[in-house]
């Protein structure tokens, strides 16, 4: 580690008697630290707007006019391979991105590769769906609890499209530019926003699917 | 006070030790497969919880609860990379903060929500004022 990497958080914050002992100064935070920091400030803005949804949906989870509800409404089994396929790539994400760190490159695009491919299949699976339950007459304008599901559900879906895309220019960036640092540092932030959209998942999955299918 | 030697190019805190590898930062192969294995266990118990007879009817919901947190605290702490570390005050303050705002959001409109039924007249008893 170098004397760089020990400095606690932001700029001088902390003061010189503290950082004491640890053998570190107390010059600035490395650029890498900063910019995570602020992408984990965005990315808790993003929780925050998805708890409104939240609470709309558990407020309205029993509104549904006479249509359809939960029970009827959700296959578990389709909602168990769509954790799966969130959970693995969050996995290979984290593995790909630790490839590039080490220069890995060929790890990189083989993790990246399968990263793709299982958010493209949770978002294919999470299409179908939708489009079943449209089909079934339960689209968003049938009941408010309908339109708390598309609204909270999409978002997230919305959420891994975005991600999809920039997992793409990643990709496409490292192949133009190589592992240079400010390539890593974007990388750093897209896999915390890959593996922020699993935790929305889980609050997902818990409070949506589970509960709601009993 | 002793003072650090500053790279010459570049802002200060720039990636001057850009070749040095930051495991602090991304973790290592075996902190992301204990926490899928972790998470898998957790999201199994979840499923198992709420398909089987495994708990007393009435408390599913608080254990669905208690395995989702507990499933979040460990993609932030096997994936995120959320820790007790010096680097890491400023994101656990952050996360902290975020914490409270989504408890008073959801905690919030269910409370109020909640009481705004309770207090509500019945279609029935509108009726029986109208007579």
């Amino acid at each position: 580690m170098s004397a760089h990497a020990g400095t606690a958080g932001l700029a001088g914050s902390i003061p010189a008697s503290e950082a004491e002992g640890t053998g570190s100064g107390d010059g600035p935070a490395p650029v890498r630290i900063v910019v995570a920091y602020g992408f984990w400030i965005f990315l808790l803005s993003d929780i925050i707007m998805f708890s409104a949804l939240f609470a709309a949906y558990a407020v309205l989870s029993g509104q549904t006019a006479g249509g359809p509800g939960a029970r009827e409404l959700f296959d578990l089994h389709h909602v168990a391979i769509e954790t799966l396929c969130l959970l693995f790539s969050s996995y290979t994400c984290g593995l790909g991105t630790l490839a590039l760190e080490q220069r890995r490159l060929r790890g990189f695009y083989l993790c990246f590769a399968l990263t793709f491919v299982l958010g493209a299949s949770f978002l294919g699976l999470e299409i179908s769906e939708f489009a079943g339950l449209v089909a079934r007459g339960a689209g968003p304008s049938r009941s408010a609890f309908l339109s708390a599901f598309f609204s909270l559900v999409g978002l997230h879906g919305v959420h891994v499209s975005a991600g999809l895309l920039w997992m793409t220019f990643m990709v496409a960036q490292t192949a133009a530019k190589g592992p240079r640092p400010f390539v890593r540092r974007r990388l750093l932030c897209f896999s915390l926003f890959w593996h922020a959209l699993d935790i929305i998942w889980v609050g997902l999955l818990t409070l949506v699917y589970l509960m709601g299918a009993r | 006070m002793e003072q650090v030697p500053t790279p010459q190019r570049g802002s200060p805190g720039d990636d001057s030790d850009s070749d040095a590898f930051h495991s602090d930062a991304t973790g290592s192969v075996a902190t992301y497969t204990v926490g899928l294995v972790f998470a898998l266990l957790l999201t199994g118990g979840s499923f198992l919880v709420s398909q089987t007879n495994l708990l007393w009817a009435p408390g599913v919901s608080a254990g669905l609860a208690v395995l989702a947190i507990a499933q979040m605290g460990v993609h932030l702490v096997f994936f995120l990379h959320i820790s007790t570390g010096r680097d890491n005050a400023n994101n656990v303050l952050a996360l902290a903060f975020g914490v409270l705002i989504v408890t008073l959001v959801v905690g919030g409109s269910l409370w109020i929500m909640a009481n705004l039924n309770a207090n509500m007249l019945s279609p029935a008893a509108i009726m029986q004022m109208q007579r």
